[in-house]
């Protein structure tokens, strides 16, 4: 895998990490509130997990980190399922590229 | 440390008040065993996919609609629909109980005989019976119910050159308020053409009508239809006593009670819909027992019930292949089951259940069987857990049609497992591999 691999890649064709949107209001239960549009959306734990990372700021590498450490699932499999969530937040709109 | 199990993150969006198209929101259990299988065992074990058939279910929900009929009416006998389930296990499982055999093809026939069943108890339905078949079935004294003139005139053919005298009925079709109103099999009740074969077969002097038989439809959801049904094949039975002094030794209401499958486009569950045995036995034995009838001459009622007696008797269990976001943003997931092994996909909107547990957050998606087909669709949009590849998940209440109309088409056919009373698993079929396919197949000279 790329990342696993020691070589230069440019930063422009890196995958960029992405910014929720600054103002949501995330619960521990999952429940996340969009005030600028006054939308809600419910997430499982793995999701809400995810979510509040990308509030920390913690870029990919640090997330799968923590994510392997914590649950019975291979690089391969959880980086799949985490750019698919990625994709959702997008076409929800609660995610900005920075 | 132990690590936790993984679930596919997901979101969804709320919507505020409106209930969604789904309607309420039924809590779903995870299927994880099956009579005290573990259901990853069994795929483990068997393959995936792979038809499960619980023995005890068999058993259980046979005993239940014998019991509605028989402690409403004294004589019942059931017979085994064939084409509903011919894997020869099941068929055993009914004959032990004392189900007789309903075929419609000589190849149906042939199975009953080698599953032990003797002659007169297996009841030979349907348009094609060939000449060769009809033959054996007079000699085997086996109950032929007629379904045309043409088969008629063969029949008393045959009779004339042999000194067997056939066991005959005739089918017959009729309107009983239902839509499709099944008139190409039999004759017609109303227009007076089962009058017309039944004034045949009496005046020939060479047949003998042992019974009346009439099959409505399948999947009949009103228990009046066979109340109806009944009250006209008791009148054909007095018109015959009043006319030829002859009393026919059995009235045959065929098959067709609802199973609890969900109908496509059906707006409540079929849970919720279809009649229970009870009432169906009501509507049936009061019609024949308030009938013109005479007590002493009270047939018996035969009972073809096909897929009410096996449908909730039959799983089948595979594997997630992949999770896909459609053009739209919906979610897909991809099954290694597809309409090739699941016929009834086309008229059932079949639960699909999650074999290990799962959050109660919920996403619509599109189920996909594995075929490179647009029409490999097992449910265009259902309320699901996000599974992640390779977890396996469950579809019940499979048991009747799907291991007689299943194709081999694109994959082979998978392994078939009953588990018996004592939660013993063992195959009934095995899985088709490419020497079965191929060994029917041949290949000519030029292309070797
Ligand atoms: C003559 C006859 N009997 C019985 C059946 C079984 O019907 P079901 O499975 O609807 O009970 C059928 C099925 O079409 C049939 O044609």
């Amino acid at each position: 895998m790329v990342q696993d691999l020691n070589i230069f890649i440019p930063a422009k064709f890196k995958r960029k990490d992405m910014k929720l949107k600054k103002n949501i209001a995330v619960s521990e239960s999952g429940f996340i509130f969009d005030p600028s549009t006054g939308e809600s959306f419910s997430m499982n734990n793995i999701g809400t997990e995810i979510v509040e990372y990308l509030k920390q700021d913690k870029s990919f590498e640090e997330i799968k980190k923590s994510m392997l450490e914590k649950y019975e699932v291979d690089s391969t499999s959880f980086e799949k399922y985490y750019y698919d969530f990625i994709n959702s937040l997008q076409q929800l709109k609660l995610i900005v590229d920075e | 440390m132990e690590k936790f199990a993984f679930e596919r993150p997901f979101i969804k969006r709320l919507s505020s008040g409106m209930p969604s198209k789904f309607g309420m929101k039924t809590k779903i259990e995870p299927i994880t065993v099956i009579d005290d299988n573990l259901v990853k065992d069994l795929i483990n074990k068997y393959g995936s996919p792979v038809f499960v058939l619980s023995e005890k279910t068999i058993r259980k929900t046979f005993q239940g609609a014998k019991r509605a009929f028989t402690t409403r009416y004294p004589k019942v006998q059931f017979a085994w629909s064939y084409k509903t389930n011919y894997l020869d296990a099941v068929c055993r499982v009914f004959h032990q109980e004392g189900v007789w055999a309903e075929v419609v093809s000589g190849f149906e026939y042939e199975k009953a005989v080698r599953n032990n069943v003797s002659g007169d108890h297996i009841i030979f339905n349907g348009p094609d019976k060939s000449k060769d078949d009809l033959k054996k079935a007079i000699l085997n004294d086996s109950p032929i119910h007629i379904d045309h003139f043409d088969e008629l005139y063969c029949i008393i053919d045959i009779a004339e050159e042999s000194d067997k005298i056939p066991k005959v009925a005739i089918r017959v079709n009729m309107d009983t308020g239902i839509y499709p109103q099944w008139d190409r099999f039999g004759f017609n009740y109303e227009n007076g053409e089962a009058w017309d074969a039944l004034n045949r077969i009496m005046l020939s002097g060479k047949l003998d009508l042992i019974g009346l038989h009439t099959h409505i439809g399948t999947f009949i959801l009103s228990s009046d239809a066979y109340r109806q049904a009944a009250a006209k094949l008791a009148d054909l039975a007095v018109g015959l006593e009043r006319k030829y002094g002859h009393v026919v030794k059995y009235i045959d209401l065929g098959g067709g009670f609802a199973s609890k499958s969900n109908l496509k486009g059906a707006y409540l569950p079929g849970t919720d819909t279809a009649p229970s045995f009870d009432e169906y036995a009501d509507a049936i034995t009061s019609s024949l027992i308030n009938s013109q009838i005479k007590p002493e001459n009270l047939p018996t009622l035969i009972l073809e019930t096909g897929r009410a007696l096996i449908d909730d008797a039959g799983y089948l269990l595979g594997t997630v292949l992949a999770n896909k976001r459609l053009a739209d943003g919906r979610r897909s997931t991809i099954l290694d089951i597809g309409v090739n092994i699941l016929f009834t996909s086309f008229w059932y909107d079949h639960s699909i259940i999650p074999a290990q547990p799962f959050s109660e957050h919920t996403e619509e998606t599109a189920i996909y069987g594995p075929l490179c087909m647009n029409i490999d669709v097992l449910r265009e949009a259902i309320d699901f857990p996000p599974l992640i590849k390779g977890d396996h998940v469950v579809i019940n209440r499979v048991g009747a049609y799907n291991m007689t109309q299943w194709m081999q088409f694109i994959t082979m056919r998978p392994n078939v497992i009953i588990i018996d009373g004592n939660n013993k698993p063992f195959i009934i079929r095995n899985k088709e591999s490419v020497e079965t396919i191929i060994s029917q197949e041949k290949i000519p000279p030029h292309l070797q």
